[in-house]
């Protein structure tokens, strides 16, 4: 069984979160080689082949001409199994080439399945095993749901061209607004998600955190609502963080939120829905309505 | 100016989901169905255009779906798209995402749109392939995860949203896809008059038989509750009991509580 690997290259940087396609190859017991639009002076740490186009050629974001690449590389590796990072380099990039390919696409596959994969559903309160029809395959992977696996060693590098014209045009990026809240350093970080209910609610959650010294978080939900600022923001989006203790109050758990705390030492969720998906990976999960919960156990620590 | 908006009806994230009979979906019954949220913020900066525009562009709700989508279709109609398409089909969650978008692609051919907006994924399935593939069908640019959006003479400017807070200036020239991220902007609540208004706009149904010719390319073979974790402590009933609880744990299991 053969595996395409495809690498993301950001801001000059060969992400790490590349070697964890090399832990989905090592899962189905396939060989591998890789395409990468990157840098000459930023190599995987791999002894297999690496189809390298430059990205000062060809752009980080430059889905048609990146397309074209990867379908001039299937044609040499004719591999079972084309595979990106469920990322938003990889979910804009993977369809593309399923549809010049006429092949079936899996998105956000968590795992390995008899005769195929398993995919979230429902806000990852679900799960579907779906069966691919024909090849080759693509698929993304959900980050995370794979191991870091790097192989060591020096790539057999085959440099890779194409020609054409781009159909969207890379302007630039925006850098992430500077963050004047650090989340990364705290020991304790109390985060309010949708489940709060309104933004007049807000300062309640705040009210737990400072009572328990530590600082506010939130989901990505109250942060497009305007009800918490954006340097609070817990996620893929936002910061990662790992502090001893989150309390997780009234958020459901969507993916992006817990790819950026499932790292903390003890994790308290309080929910009324004792399905949701944060119920996944907390400690403890309080079935409660947030707001009795809350200035309750805040009311507690003050005495 | 013609723009397309496509919309997926969703059933509410909080509900309980059960495997239906052939175990291969959910279950229908006891579910509240809504707009997919990402598709609110597509319908919305598709009226913002519009409404920029000086009310000049036609737009064009279209979702694929039992009759039960016809909801969310007048929804759109309240707040402020033109007219409706529903692609009928009883059996679409049977559909993969192709077979979706080829459907789509098959209505919206012959009616070249200059601008199509969908939601970046729906909140049941997330495959984040239908925006795409259209456009790719159609042979026209596309651009996922925008969260800003800019429209003048022709072309195009968006924000994407990258991971860690980063985001991307993107340029496009019309014909032109956008997918759309939660945040792009504030979607608005129908008002009593538009509703009423809403209800006067023409909703077209299409059986998909007439647009639909393409196979699946990815089958559900199961529908199923993940394991759940083992380990986590579950506090429930009277409050002032399950806080006395909580600080037991936290006292005895963490280091953190002065």
């Amino acid at each position: 069984m053969k595996t395409l690997l495809i690498a993301e290259c950001r801001e000059g940087k060969f992400l790490d979160t590349n070697y964890e396609l090399f832990g989905f190859a090592d899962k189905l017991g396939a060989t591998s080689a890789m395409v990468l639009v990157g840098r000459q002076d930023d190599l995987p740490a791999f002894a297999g082949k690496l189809y390298l186009a430059d990205a000062a050629k060809f752009g980080e974001y430059n889905p048609d001409l990146h397309k074209k690449l990867i379908l001039a590389t299937v044609d040499q590796e004719k591999p079972d199994y084309i595979v990106f990072g469920h990322t938003s380099y990889g979910w804009d990039l993977a369809p593309r080439v399923a549809a010049a390919l006429k092949a079936p696409q899996l998105s956000e596959v968590v795992g390995v399945a008899d005769g195929g994969f398993e995919l979230p559903s429902c806000n990852m309160k679900m799960r579907r095993t779906v069966k691919p029809q024909g090849t080759p395959v693509l698929l993304t992977l959900q980050g995370g749901a794979f191991p870091v696996l790097k192989p060591g060693g020096t790539p057999q590098v085959v440099p890779l061209e194409t020609a054409g014209e781009p159909g969207v045009n890379f302007l630039g990026y925006e850098p992430a607004v500077a963050k004047d809240v650090n989340l990364s350093k705290a020991e304790i970080i109390v985060s309010a998600g949708r489940g709060i209910g309104k933004p007049e609610n807000v300062p309640a959650i705040a009210a737990l955190a400072k009572a328990l010294g530590g600082e506010l978080g939130a989901s990505r939900p109250v942060v497009d609502g305007g009800w918490v600022d954006h340097a609070h923001q817990v996620g893929t989006t936002g910061q990662t963080v790992s502090p001893k203790l989150y309390i997780a109050c009234g958020i459901s758990g969507a993916i992006q939120h817990l790819a950026g705390m499932k790292k903390s030492g003890f994790i308290v969720a309080i929910n009324k829905d004792k399905d949701a998906p944060i119920g996944e990976v907390a400690d403890v999960l309080v079935v409660a309505d947030v707001m009795q919960f809350v200035p309750a156990l805040t009311a507690k620590l003050g005495k | 100016m013609k723009i397309l908006v496509c919309i997926k009806q969703v059933p509410d994230m909080e509900s309980r989901f059960k495997p239906d009979s052939a175990g291969v979906w959910y279950s229908d019954t006891d579910l509240a169905f809504r707009m997919n949220e990402y598709d609110e913020y597509a319908v919305e900066q598709a009226v913002q255009l519009k409404e920029q525009l000086g009310g000049e562009p036609e737009v064009v709700v279209l979702s694929v779906g039992p009759d039960r989508v016809v909801e969310a279709l007048k929804k759109a109609l309240a707040m402020g798209c033109d007219r409706a398409v529903q692609v009928q089909d009883p059996a679409a969650h049977l559909k993969d995402p192709w077979q979706i978008a080829s459907a789509i692609a098959a209505y919206a051919k012959g009616e070249n749109f200059n601008l199509i907006f969908t939601g970046l994924q729906s909140q049941d399935r997330g495959s984040a392939q239908v925006g795409v593939t259209l456009a790719e069908i159609l042979g026209i640019a596309s651009v996922t995860t925008i969260v800003g959006f800019e429209y003048a003479d022709g072309s195009v400017t968006v924000r994407r949203e990258l991971e860690g807070g980063l985001k991307a200036r993107v340029q496009l020239k019309t014909p032109a896809l956008v997918t759309c991220q939660l945040g792009l902007n504030v979607p608005r609540y129908p008002t009593l008059p538009n509703i009423m208004k809403a209800k006067k706009k023409e909703i077209l149904t299409l059986p998909v038989g007439e647009l639909l010719h393409e196979e699946a390319r990815s089958v559900t073979a199961s529908f199923y509750a993940p394991p759940k974790k083992s380990g986590g402590i579950v506090l429930e009933g009277d409050v002032a009991v399950q806080v006395d609880q909580l600080l037991d744990i936290l006292r005895d299991k963490t280091t953190v509580l002065r």
